[in-house]
């Protein structure tokens, strides 16, 4: 970081509990919606599908900014078994609910929020710092 | 989340250790949606199924283990009761007769089989095909449902007008042992109102292009409801469900209102109710054209393998591959799968269109389908099919190059080892 710039700015988003808990973490933001059966791999945590902009990329342990669920109804069976793997997110914030996302997220069993009061998207990038306080619906962001 | 009586005493394990497992994640499931209310349902189509690789592990241990962990997010083993609503197995990863072409483990097929066993005593009906609704699960209008599976789930809410979100293996779990669901989304009459209009200005006739218009759907609208005019053909069972499981697979559409045709909105005016109508999409030669090329993911003719039913074939399907088969030869580099229910091939069986496809060189499949099991013939580069949803799928999930076309072009293709069709 140069001497230039300023403290890290910290921004703090208030939003809805989906599942509650807490954990802080490094982001990782997909803006495009991620599938489950066919679009991750569960052994390593990672995103699969071919042409994703996170291809190859893994969000195990990380803060995943992401719209939410698309594709097969396996959607929440993936990510259950990313939970079993040890290779689930650490905690999830989403934008788009759908019963994908909200089953997925409850086995998930991560903290994880959603209808938050700002555009994450703008806000939020991959390396920032991130708690995710579910069952009080804050996010607070600390600029990286 | 307001619960009944019953259901506070389900969830408070009133009705014995497995209903209250399952209350507690449907309660989580409806918190996290903001599900007000839960919602009744006698109609559940759920995967039980121990037959991957990945619950080969856990079901070591249990069977009730799988169902524990998998279908009910418990991290207890609870002996699982008989389910408390009628409940039916969706899709599998293997064929019971025919594992050993398809190229699966053997002791897989035997904890298959065990698995098969455990579920059956537990009143979950073995119907294990992607098409319930073919082989007697048919919900009427207003029914509230339970259902996974995509191309299912859009069969019933558009063409039969039944209620159902695309659950998972999780809440089918829960909804089993104790008849509720979420009431949210598509259960709800304020949600099912159409949000786009498709206009149609081309002919759409045989089901290649009905296939092609619910692929185009699913790009235009993505997760959301759209509404059609201009449609000249009566569609019929098999033209539908291959235009669903188009739509839901390049979008992720659950509910599609065509007046006239499906039977929630007699009319335009029905299918917006208050939202405003939008200016129309236009799905012409053009369109079609486009997207018929889209769903070409191949460049050598030269033709490895041949897969036909998906969704899994009606019976009027496997009369015409086995007309368009009789007398002829597959070629000698080509496999022909052809993939029906269980239910539907004793038909086929009884009718003499399974002989004919075996004598032309031709599997006839059940329980399974290739994207599902992730199995083709050893050495397959080249694939086509006359399924949308297939076309989609496949060549990502096996690494092949794939083709899209009619029946008569896939079953003539096979026959010439070589992609014969055109695109229309």
């Amino acid at each position: 970081m140069s001497e230039a710039q300023a403290k890290p700015r910290v921004i703090t988003l208030k939003g809805r509990k989906v599942v509650g808990g807490k954990a802080t973490a490094e982001a990782l933001v997909s803006t495009q919606t991620i599938s489950g059966w066919g679009g991750i791999n569960e052994r390593e945590g990672s995103v699969i599908e071919l042409h994703h902009q996170l291809n190859g990329v893994s969000f195990a342990g990380k803060v995943l900014v992401f719209p939410g669920a698309k594709g097969s109804s396996g959607w929440s069976a993936y990510w259950h078994m990313c939970r079993l793997n040890g290779t689930a997110p650490a905690a999830m914030i989403f934008t788009r609910m759908t019963t994908k996302i909200a089953l997925g997220a409850v086995v998930s069993r991560v903290p994880t929020v959603t209808d938050l009061d700002g555009d994450v998207f703008e806000l939020i990038e991959t390396g920032d710092l991130v708690e995710v306080d579910a069952d009080a619906g804050v996010v607070t962001i600390t600029k990286r | 989340m307001r619960l009944t009586d019953h259901e506070r005493a389900m969830l408070d394990g009133g009705h014995g250790e497995a209903a209250a497992r399952a209350m507690d994640l449907l309660v989580r499931y409806g918190e996290a949606l903001g599900a007000e209310r839960l919602v009744e349902t006698r109609n559940v189509a759920g995967a039980f199924n121990a037959s991957t690789p990945s619950v080969r592990e856990i079901a070591e241990d249990s069977l009730d283990r799988v169902f524990s962990e998998l279908n009910l997010d418990s991290d207890d083993v609870i002996e699982i009761p008989h389910v408390a609503v009628p409940t039916c197995q969706l899709i599998t990863g293997i064929d019971n007769d025919n594992f050993a072409t398809q190229g699966v483990d053997p002791e897989l097929a035997d904890l298959q089989l065990r698995s098969e066993q455990y579920l059956g005593k537990r009143g979950i009906n073995l119907m294990c095909t992607c098409t319930p609704y073919q082989v007697g699960n048919v919900p009427v209008m207003g029914e509230h449902c339970a259902w996974m599976e995509s191309s299912a789930v859009i069969y019933a809410n558009s063409v039969l007008g039944a209620r159902t979100n695309v659950e998972g293996k999780e809440s089918t779990g829960a909804a089993a042992l104790t008849g509720r669901i979420p009431y949210w989304g598509l259960h709800c009459p304020e949600n099912r109102f159409a949000q786009h209009l498709i206009r149609v200005e081309t002919e759409v006739g045989d089901m290649a292009e009905w296939g092609v218009l619910g692929y185009f759907t699913g790009f235009a609208v993505e997760e959301e409801i759209p509404a059609f005019e201009g449609l000249t053909d009566q569609p019929s069972l098999v033209k539908l469900k291959h235009f669903g499981a188009a739509a839901a697979s390049s979008g992720g559409v659950e509910l599609y209102h065509m007046p006239g045709i499906t039977p929630e909105a007699a009319s335009l005016d029905a299918a917006f109710g208050p939202n405003a109508r939008p200016e129309p999409a236009v799905y012409g030669a053009a369109e079609r054209r486009r997207t018929w090329e889209r769903l070409q993911n191949a460049s050598d003719r030269k033709l490895d393998f041949v897969m036909l039913g998906c969704p899994h074939n009606s019976i009027e399907q496997m009369a015409l591959i086995a007309e368009l088969l009789d007398g002829k030869r597959i070629h000698s580099d080509t496999e022909l799968w052809v993939h029906t229910p269980s239910a539907i091939r004793q038909v086929a069986d009884r009718s003499g269109y399974t002989a004919i496809i075996e004598a032309a060189g031709g599997v006839v499949m059940s329980d399974t389908c290739p994207s599902i099991s992730r199995k083709v013939p050893a050495g397959t580069r080249v694939i086509a099919t006359d399924s949308a949803k297939q076309a989609h799928y496949l060549p990502a999930i096996a690494k092949v190059q794939g083709w899209f076309g009619s029946v008569e072009q896939c079953v003539n293709s096979a026959i010439a080892g070589e992609w014969l069709g055109v695109v229309q």
